[in-house]
């Protein structure tokens, strides 16, 4: 998908690490916030919500081009992180879209500041203990089955990742060390995020694929559940990766939410 | 030297094929095929193969422990430890060792490992190991702290032993209100720690910073002579010269009253189609974070299959043509560990006599060769050799009790 979107990378220090940032587009503001596994530098989806909104995706701190802080141990230090990098950005009212484990930091940094964000799309968020199933252990799977995990289709996963270059497995590799930092145990959920969503002011619009493995729908509807204002919305012939997936789709979903009044 | 007798304590009973079909033998290989009733027998063989290494006049009983697979069936080695402690008359009982980023709680570690040594009349030696990956994933702990909790585990523990309570205890990964455990070590100022791995750089020099010998595990020749030059070099830089006693040299032999049942025993070092723990995704061996950062690359190419196991995977024969595996009887297996102590030089041996599915018999009579003819030709050798154990030389227990460092060059201008 040929675009035309003009992207800019940044690096900003916060927090004694150097984070990095890609920027593109005019508009409100989005924060997108990328899975476990990171995330490619650039995706048709990225491009498709640029067109329409300034759109910010961080590297997770440890991920990717960001540099590892040895002193983090929890999603919700990577929470704060983020609120930290919209101070520095000087951007208020934002809109949240996490995607997967991105979800979960999402979810944490609008129970830290309940006033703070105008939309929530939390795209198969981990983060809650599912009432029923459990969220899918990467520890003991290979880096590409994992992401294979993620999609419905395996002809998505070649689309995106190709043949996967040595340089993007040692990137899984040290995703994967830094999942192990804040989210060992209990594996990828908060046993207090449950309580702490009641406040929250912005609506939230909670999507799913109807074909994901790593993280089981009922976490989905235990968010609709913990919000004040959010719905659940599938998203068919789709895994985990949503964005990667079904990045029309999807775009379109969160177009449409974010802009409603 | 310090000569030890070694076996994995196989689970011998587990049905192989089972193990094949499922297409791994550790971490993920159900316990259904584990059989308690086959457990009993053999951990009651075990102990009694123990108490014989003891009274055909092994210096040492060396001890591990792995979990949720057949090819180690000590779940705990202070349990056989503690065993052995009062059941052993003269053997030192050496663990290599107890895992201690598994630990949650190291002062408890410190208690259990103090009971032994006054069970034993001061006969513990307290090997410490980060434990395997698979060891972190089978006890849910997170394996990117690994080194750390290691290296905090050790500090703590070694200060419940050294220091007298109560003090308090707020580190990065353990906290505690109030250390002071009523049960101490009897041998002062503690029992000696020996650290056995497989090549980790980062452990080797550890270990030489803190003056404490390293036990090599089956590694080749070759390998091992690295090791030994990585270690005295970092033990140069603190200030003392290494030697034999700073060594231990881990190696597989079994021995027979005929070189033919001895090869045919040896095989079952094999057991394992190879892999001495087991059949197991690479990842279950490295989770990310246990294994050194400047070996990522490699890994994740052996993890997906697109490298080879950096170990190698060598043949039976192929491990017997470069001694990596010792069999025959007393009279051809003794020649070829003297060259190989001359070769390697250490002060520390333990021999990994028996493995996989050999009869209660054969074992007992590789036990008492090994202990009443090879150990004694070995130790005479390693006599004309200067080869001293930690006790024959009275090493310092570590770098802390030292008396002999040379003075160290003002630190880096």
């Amino acid at each position: 998908m040929a675009s035309d979107v003009a992207w800019s990378d940044t690096t900003t220090e916060l927090a004694g690490v150097k984070l990095h940032l890609s920027r593109a587009g005019n508009g409100p503001a989005l924060l997108v916030l990328h899975h476990d596994i990171g995330t490619p530098d650039r995706l048709p989806f990225y491009d498709l919500l640029a067109e329409r909104f300034t759109v910010l995706v961080p590297h997770h701190p440890g991920w990717g081009l960001s540099a590892r802080p040895g002193w983090m141990r929890s999603v919700r230090d990577i929470a704060a992180v983020h609120q930290w990098l919209l101070a520095e950005q000087g951007l208020t009212n934002v809109s949240l879209i996490g995607l997967g484990f991105g979800g979960w930091i999402a979810a944490e940094m609008a129970s830290l500041a309940p006033r703070d964000f105008h939309r929530l799309v939390l795209a198969a968020p981990m983060g809650m203990k599912p009432p029923e199933g459990d969220i899918l252990d990467q520890a003991i799977i290979s880096y590409i089955a994992y992401p294979q995990a993620g999609f419905h289709d395996q002809e998505n996963f070649r689309r995106v990742f190709g043949d996967v270059t040595t340089d993007q497995l040692e990137a899984w590799d040290i995703a994967r060390e830094m999942c192990f930092r804040t989210a060992w145990k209990p594996y990828m959920y908060s046993q207090t995020l449950p309580y702490l969503l009641g406040g929250v002011r912005a609506p939230a619009l909670i999507v799913w694929g109807d074909d994901d493995k790593v993280v089981p729908r009922s976490a989905g509807n235990a968010y609709v559940r913990a919000f004040r204002h959010a719905r659940l919305e599938i998203v068919p012939g789709c895994g985990h990766l949503i964005e990667m997936e079904k990045p029309e789709a999807f775009a379109r979903l969160v177009i449409d939410f974010v802009n409603a009044d | 030297m310090h000569l030890m007798y070694f076996t994995e304590q196989p689970m011998s009973a587990y049905d192989a094929d089972e193990g094949r079909r499922y297409g791994a033998t550790a971490l993920t290989f159900s316990n259904r095929n584990f059989d308690p009733v086959a457990g009993s027998r053999l951990y009651n063989q075990y102990l009694e193969d123990y108490i014989y290494a003891d009274e055909c006049g092994a210096d040492g009983i060396m001890l591990n422990e792995h979990h949720n697979a057949p090819f180690c069936m000590q779940a705990k080695t202070n349990v056989f430890a503690s065993i052995l402690a009062a059941v052993t008359k003269r053997v030192k009982i050496v663990l290599l060792g107890n895992p201690l980023p598994l630990a949650e709680n190291p002062i408890r570690m410190a208690e259990e490992l103090a009971m032994i040594d006054m069970i034993s009349k001061g006969r513990l030696v307290s090997g410490f190991v980060r434990g395997g990956g698979q060891e972190q994933l089978a006890s849910g702990v997170n394996p990117a702290f690994n080194r750390e909790r290691f290296e905090e585990a050790h500090d703590l523990v070694v200060k419940a032993w050294t220091q007298p309570g109560p003090f308090r205890w707020e580190g990065t990964h353990y906290q505690h209100r109030v250390v002071n455990p009523w049960a101490v070590p009897l041998q002062k100022p503690y029992p000696r720690v020996w650290i056995p791995g497989v090549l980790s750089k980062e452990t080797v020099l550890w270990a030489a910073r803190h003056r404490y010998p390293y036990i090599a595990l089956n590694t080749a020749v070759d390998a091992t002579k690295a090791i030994w030059g990585m270690y005295s070099q970092q033990a140069r830089e603190v200030g003392y010269e290494a030697g034999p006693e700073n060594f231990g040299y881990l190696i597989r032999v079994h021995v027979q009253e005929t070189e033919e049942k001895a090869l045919e025993n040896a095989r079952q070092f094999m057991w394992m189609q190879g892999e001495f723990t087991g059949l197991a995704h690479p990842v279950w061996a490295n989770p990310s974070g246990y294994f050194s950062p400047s070996g990522r690359r490699n890994f994740v190419e052996f993890a997906v299959g697109r490298a080879k196991n950096p170990r190698g995977s060598p043949t039976f024969e192929e491990q017997v043509a470069n001694t990596m595996i010792i069999a025959g009887t007393p009279k051809t297996v003794i020649p070829i560990l003297k060259t190989l102590i001359e070769q390697t030089r250490p002060g520390i041996m333990g021999f990994w006599a028996n493995d996989g599915k050999v009869s209660p018999q054969d074992t007992r009579t590789c036990i008492r060769l090994l202990c009443q003819e090879v150990m004694p030709a070995v130790r005479e050798h390693g006599k004309t050799l200067g080869l001293r154990s930690p006790f024959e030389a009275d090493a310092p227990v570590s770098i802390e009790y030292s008396k002999d460092l040379r003075p160290q060059a003002a630190a880096a201008e």
